[in-house]
């Protein structure tokens, strides 16, 4: 047999899920190993940018790690509003009771920042239990003996064995599509985000969102203003920068064959936002990012043999209409994991951690959270498309125009009930029609003209920083049938622009033509929305190698 | 382990930062001197040792004392343990020869013989790739040293610690399909090749690199250059004046010419193939060398 590198823990991933799990595991004395294929923590990792503290959880980001707050995230958030758009038409609503709903604190994060600062703490914190962090270090695989999971491979290590491993290597888990947990396989379980980091100095900030300098806002933003596809925008105040971006169901970004980056563009050129830029616009960072739907895809037992999933690696990102939380639930499940080993390996039976996990996560709330019991019950029915129609007509007609009136109020109470929104379906009509025609009925016309242009994808692209290695992608069927979706769904990809990922081709053969998709993986961000939509073998380049977000 | 690798201060010949006057001659005064660029990868070759072996590195160079800064750049970017600095006027205009000697008797200065001595492939400024070898030959005729084997163009290094051999991979005619492998016993002197990489398998390996590298950070940024660098002069090394520095040196610079421009910067005319006179006195100009005078 051969003599592998032993470590009692191997954390993969230094998000902060990883950050958590591997912390407390030193602070129980485990001697942990994190890896991290970035060339810093947080190079590869994008978030939208809101960081929850949750009354109700077990664990919180400034509990494990104490002066987070102070040194390594942007401006608390207190402030919450949707602004529910027809045209020029415009209805805010609060929902400052939903966002303070079983909110102890609230920040807005850059990933960059936030994770590498993370990292500095548990390399610290590790290295006294004989492990440590390393980066620029690609995990590619599970490594078993007699069919079980003993350990993990990698690109530029030999084969490492550990008691327990810990997958917080995010939403395009390798490690959890290898242990058959998770698959790529349905657009409907996903969302993607695209984000822009825009440059405002924060005395600025101050001035146009009328807050002081430790105050920040969070706007969201629905309507008709994303032609039809499902979902929405987002924006947050950082210290000097400002995040905005949108986020919709894969399926629907996949069916409408919409372009991402058109529909930010159509979020960031729209009136209602001359009142923050005032003509003026410098956009630092361009990204992308898929968001598992908790709902359907987060495991209810996320674990096999030594292999524990945590974070966005076992779909833990509750999205549900406005509520969009996500690293809160991983820094819970890191602290749940490494809690379960810890527990487990006192009881002589380290082998246990992966119930011992589950139940964790079932008696802390945290599975409630991310699959709402609500959801289940009532997707059958309001997700069909009788009901949606239904509502749909009922929303158009005068009827449900004076309604809509008259319980503006009650509308705006609905959105702040976490337990009507766990019941959210996701449908056309509650994303697009419902504020549509809230933003209609009940909404004030924006004057303002929104003069801004937003850089051209090329650009975009462009300005990331990339690490070019062998093409880590392959596409296996290229025929337009399988593929093509691609090439618009991608959001470093467009129809008719040759600089991307994914590019259409006509090829002639003996005079038949044949539309073909090829691909260039070097623009790539690493999102893994062809992982879905396209038919691909899909990995992460090597470590070090690949995009390098600077602001995440 | 213990460890030492050889290293120079060259003339800074990156872009933006050598300075040449009119006539194309090197400007020192205004030009930076840094480590030797090929030495950084000796070092390198030193630490990867250090990291798997455990041991001690030590940094050793002939010079002026602004070479002190040289050595404190080794340190930073790469590692040292310590610092040595082999300097005075009577070593000054050395030739490789006398800087071997000089080096070789520093060497054996040292409390402890290394097991491993490191050279890069020949400096930026001088181009000879002398001075390694040439030391390694000075070692062999020093009878208070222990001879030992030169492994050149080193491109990948173990050590078997308990065999005490060193199992080298060299590239053989600079084509990296040309690659041999071989083995010496220990100590010995290794020459890296520019192709040199550290290879880290294991973790516990980037774990020590990682340490090691925050470490020597600390401690060349804390360095007092005054304190904390050993230097000898001639005295110290009971070294002969006339056996070193100008009078020591064999070799004799009788004058310096340029280099002939390249071709792509000679002048050219340009003709047109469709214009009948310029093609004639172009083969008009060939003419001449047809005939093999």
């Amino acid at each position: 047999m051969t003599e592998y590198e032993h470590y009692e823990a191997v954390v993969v991933g230094a998000g902060p899920g990883g950050a958590t799990a591997a912390a407390t595991l030193a602070e129980q004395g485990v001697e942990t190993l994190v890896l991290e294929r970035g060339v810093d923590a947080g190079s590869k990792n994008v978030s939208g940018g809101l960081l929850y503290a949750e009354e109700s959880a077990p664990y919180t980001i400034d509990n494990v790690f104490p002066g987070i707050r102070e040194a390594a995230t942007e401006r608390p958030v207190d402030d919450h509003y949707i602004h529910n758009i027809s045209g020029n038409k415009v209805k805010t609503f609060d929902l400052g009771e939903l966002h303070h709903h079983d909110t102890e604190w609230c920040d807005a994060v850059l990933r960059r920042k936030m994770d590498s600062w993370l990292a500095q703490r548990v390399h610290e914190k590790t290295r006294e239990t004989g492990g440590g962090l390393l980066t620029e270090v690609r995990v590619n695989g599970l490594l078993r003996e007699g069919g079980q999971i003993v350990g993990v491979t990698l690109d530029e290590l030999d084969p490492i064995t550990a008691d327990i491993i810990i997958a917080a290597d995010g939403v395009n888990s390798e490690l959890a599509r290898d242990a058959g947990l998770m698959d790529w396989d349905e657009p409907e379980e996903w969302f993607q985000g695209v984000k822009a980091v825009v440059e405002m100095d924060p005395e600025t900030i101050n001035d146009r969102f009328d807050i002081s300098d430790d105050e920040g806002d969070a706007h969201l933003f629905s309507g008709d203003l994303f032609d039809g596809v499902r979902g929405g925008g987002f924006l947050y105040t950082n210290e000097s920068s400002l995040s905005i971006g949108t986020v919709f169901h894969l399926d629907s970004i996949a069916d409408e064959r919409a372009e991402p980056h058109e529909l930010l563009d159509n979020l960031l050129t729209h009136p209602l936002m001359d009142q923050w830029f005032e003509g003026e616009y410098e956009e630092r960072e361009y990204s992308a990012k898929l968001v598992p739907d908790s709902k359907k895809v987060a495991h209810p037992s996320p674990h096999r043999g030594r292999l524990l999933l945590v974070g966005d690696a076992a779909g833990q990102m509750q999205a549900q209409g406005p509520v969009i939380k996500g690293m809160n639930h991983a820094v819970t499940a890191g602290g749940l994991a490494a809690e379960a080993f810890a527990e487990a390996k006192a009881r002589g039976n380290p082998d246990a951690a992966g119930n011992l996990y589950e139940q964790k996560l079932d008696a802390e709330g945290v599975m409630e959270k991310l699959r709402p019991p609500r959801y289940r019950a009532t997707r059958a029915l309001s997700e069909s498309d009788a009901v949606s129609n239904i509502g749909s007509k009922l929303l158009d007609s005068p009827v449900g125009g004076v309604g809509l009136k008259l319980f503006g109020s009650v509308v705006e109470k609905a959105y702040n009930s976490p337990y009507l929104l766990g019941m959210i379906p996701d449908t056309r009509l509650t994303y697009v029609d419902v504020p549509t025609r809230i933003g209609e009925v009940l909404g004030s016309e924006v004057v303002d003209e929104n003069e801004i242009e937003p850089p051209e994808l090329d650009d975009r692209i462009g300005d990331l920083t990339y690490n070019v290695d062998d093409p880590h992608i392959e596409v296996l069927d290229n025929s337009f049938e399988a593929s093509g979706t691609a090439v618009t769904a991608c959001p470093v990809s467009a129809q008719g622009f040759g600089g991307g990922c994914y590019r259409e081709e006509t090829i002639k053969t003996n005079g038949s033509e044949k539309k073909k998709v090829s691909l260039d993986t070097q623009p790539c961000v690493e999102c893994g929305t062809c992982a879905v939509v396209a038919d691909t073998h899909w990995e992460h380049p090597s470590g070090g190698k690949g995009v390098e977000f600077k602001q995440g | 382990m213990h460890m030492v690798t050889l290293t120079k201060g060259v003339p800074d010949f990156r872009e933006g930062k050598v300075s040449f006057d009119e006539d194309g001659h090197l400007e020192r005064g205004k030009t930076p001197t840094v480590m030797n660029p090929n030495d950084k990868i000796a070092l390198k070759a030193a630490l990867q040792t250090k990291v798997r072996q455990g041991g001690t590195v030590s940094l050793m160079s002939m010079g002026p004392p602004g070479y002190k800064e040289v050595l404190q750049e080794g340190m930073e970017d790469v590692y040292a343990d310590d610092l040595y600095l082999l300097s005075d006027r009577e070593m000054g205009a050395a030739d490789t020869w006398a800087t071997a000697m000089t080096i070789a008797t520093g060497i054996d200065q040292l409390e402890e013989e290394p097991d491993l001595i490191f050279a890069g492939f020949k400096t930026a400024d001088g181009e000879t790739g002398h001075t390694g070898p040439q030391t390694n030959w000075c070692i062999d005729i020093n009878e208070d040293l222990t001879d030992r084997p030169i492994i050149t163009h080193v491109i990948s290094l173990e050590i078997d610690d308990e065999e005490e051999t060193v199992r080298a991979k060299r590239l053989v005619e600079g084509d990296i399909s040309e690659i041999e492998t071989v083995e010496a016993d220990l100590p010995a002197f290794i020459v890296t090749d520019p192709e040199f990489e550290p290879s880290y398998r294991k973790a516990d390996h980037r774990l020590k690199y990682k340490d090691l590298r925050e470490e020597t950070q600390e401690r060349a940024e804390n360095l007092d250059l005054d304190e904390d660098v050993t230097v000898w002069n001639h005295e110290d090394l009971n070294l002969d004046p006339d056996f070193i520095g100008l009078d020591g040196s064999p070799t004799i610079v009788s004058g310096v010419d340029p280099i002939p421009k390249g071709p792509s910067e000679r002048e050219a005319t340009m003709i047109d193939p469709d214009d009948e006179a310029g093609m004639e006195s172009v083969f008009e100009e060939l003419n001449q060398y047809a005939a093999g005078d």
